[in-house]
């Protein structure tokens, strides 16, 4: 249980952090902020390879499941952080 | 491996995604930050994988390569244009993979059988079922705005009087059967019913929802996707999976926020497709009758040579007529005709937040040209002409003086005080509200009828043989 309050406290400072943070990116960077937390959100891709490589005692659904959360994850982290660094590039170009 | 050290690790690779996101608040340092942000990543990913908790490498090696390649395709092809899409698209993946994720975890317990009993194990199941909740709508939600995006179907409401009645019907079956399953976890058709009923309401909530009010729908969808990671970092007892779901969760939220603001319309409003009723039915005849002026090209490259200062408005006819690099090189020559040429930029021009900022860039406007609606506002009063290209809602004095009006108290760009102002648009057919725009018929207004991108190549030619 005290497990679990943690990592709900971790949840809400987190918010609270995100909040302040994110209030500070200006409103042309807000479609990259967008695709870059996207990527961020790919981390899903950390428990999906634990859901995926869980062994031969598993059945298909589970490993089917997992491959499908991993292709998905990956998209989001690669897809994300390439489209994100395209578009970051070209504000950058200028100065 | 020692978990102690794993989840240091993990403390690490957020550390690394916090001062990834803090780049991100000047575009000096963007890239930079999303680099940081990579790299966190990276660390994140290759410590999970040398864990020891890992078995089988064929599933894992095979989805990274297909997503690695299918996310690299996307990434690099996409057109700057085709970027709401995009986004949709990523959402959506997001949400699938923490359904996926989730239904995984679940079907490894053997059906529900391996949890414990009492509080604990269903704490731990109403963590999983939320995951499975939140990432279906996710991912039903995101693919039904990547098709309204696309026009695979129309981008405008779809819907029928009731829907907001089967939604609730939905909702509230879904959070029930979650309910049922934390205290019979094994009842595997309350599951499976419990992530139909959720992909249902993915569609069904998102298909009423269209056009001007997209990019609500894209912010609010990106928060889910990260609240789902951070409903499967409690599932697996994960700190870097629940800071960075938080992270991007809020991030989400607060982009729904400013889009909602920008149109003077509460979220639920948004979600119900609710707009103000007005008090009377404005007739568009009577406001423009016979005071609508028309003008061709050259006689607006006259105007524009002797301005001083001119703003130009983007909406999302810029980006429907791909007309961001001609509205550029009309730009150019104005300023190398010495006149200051600024952008104005609305917070909901187009269908996601920052979508203009993006095609303008990518047209190669210095972003300081791109200026927001409350810095560029008290400007207009001394621009000698504003040209608006495919804006239309955003413009309407209505919104600041009709107090009928259904749009009343949403901010605008207060075009009508420049000296002219010059529409660029097709017809006078109204904007997404559905409203005339008394703009058009103001004494101070030309209307340039046609394709935008057709029009400014005119203006700019018209202007550059003056």
């Amino acid at each position: 249980m005290e497990m679990i309050v943690m990592q709900l406290a971790l949840f809400v400072l987190s918010l609270f952090l995100g909040v302040e943070l994110i209030t500070k990116v200006p409103p042309t960077l807000h479609t990259p902020l967008m695709s870059g937390t996207n990527a961020i959100s790919g981390i899903t891709l950390v428990g999906a390879v634990i859901a995926a490589g869980a062994g031969d005692s598993a059945s298909g659904l589970v490993h089917g499941l997992g491959f499908i959360a991993v292709v998905m994850a990956t998209i989001n982290v690669i897809g994300g952080y390439l489209v994100t660094n395209r578009m970051l590039a070209m504000f950058k170009r200028k100065n | 491996m020692n978990t102690n050290l794993v989840d240091l690790i993990y403390l690490i690779s957020a550390i690394f995604f916090i001062l990834g996101i803090k780049g991100l608040t000047k575009p000096k340092t963007a890239v930079r930050g999303n680099m940081l942000s990579a790299i966190g990543m990276l660390i994140a990913v290759v410590i999970t994988l040398l864990d020891k908790s890992i078995v089988s490498y064929e599933y894992i090696i095979a989805g990274v390569l297909v997503g690695g390649a299918v996310g690299g395709i996307m990434a690099t092809r996409i057109q700057m244009t085709s970027m709401p899409q995009m986004i949709a698209l990523l959402n959506g993946c997001g949400g699938g993979a923490s359904l996926g994720l989730a239904a995984a975890s679940y079907l490894l317990t053997s059906g529900g059988e391996g949890y414990e009993s009492g509080v604990m194990g269903g704490i731990a199941v109403s963590f999983v079922m939320l995951t499975v909740l939140i990432g279906s709508v996710t991912m039903t939600g995101s693919l039904v705005a990547f098709a309204k995006l696309q026009e695979l179907i129309s981008g405008q409401s779809i819907g029928f009087s009731g829907i907001k009645f089967l939604n609730a019907a939905l909702f509230i079956s879904a959070i029930t059967m979650l309910g049922m399953l934390c205290f019979d976890p094994t009842n595997s058709t309350l599951f499976w019913g419990l992530i139909a009923a959720a992909c249902i309401l993915g569609i069904t909530i998102v298909l009423p929802i269209g056009g001007a009010d997209m990019p609500v729908v894209i912010a609010l969808l990106n928060s889910y996707s990260g609240i789902a990671a951070a409903a499967a970092g409690f599932i697996m007892g994960n700190t870097v999976l629940i800071v960075s779901g938080s992270l991007v969760g809020a991030s989400g939220l607060i982009l729904t926020q400013i889009m909602c603001v920008a149109m003077n319309r509460s979220l639920t409003n948004v979600l119900f497709g609710v707009m103000a009723e007005g008090s009377e039915a404005v007739d568009a005849d009577e406001i423009y009758a016979g005071k609508v002026k028309s003008a061709q090209a050259e006689e607006i490259a006259m105007i524009l040579e002797t301005a001083r200062r001119v703003v130009i408005v983007p909406g999302f006819g810029m980006a429907m007529a791909q007309a961001q690099h001609a509205v550029r090189e009309l730009s150019d020559v104005l300023q190398a005709n010495g006149t200051e040429v600024e952008f104005a930029i609305h917070p909901v021009a187009g269908r996601m937040p920052g979508h203009m900022n993006v095609l303008l860039a990518e047209a190669e406007v210095p972003y300081d040209q791109l200026v927001e609606m409350d810095r560029i506002n008290p400007t207009f009063e001394q621009t000698d002409v504003a040209i608006v290209i495919g804006a239309n809602d955003v413009t309407n004095p209505m919104a600041r003086e009709d107090k009928g009006s259904p749009i009343y108290g949403m901010p605008i760009l207060h075009v009508d005080k420049a000296q002219t102002v010059v529409v660029i648009k097709r017809s006078l057919s109204p904007g997404f509200a559905g409203l005339p725009n008394p703009l058009f018929a103001m004494d101070n207004t030309l209307m340039v009828y046609g394709d935008g991108k057709k029009a400014v190549v005119e203006i700019t030619a018209a202007l550059a043989s003056a």
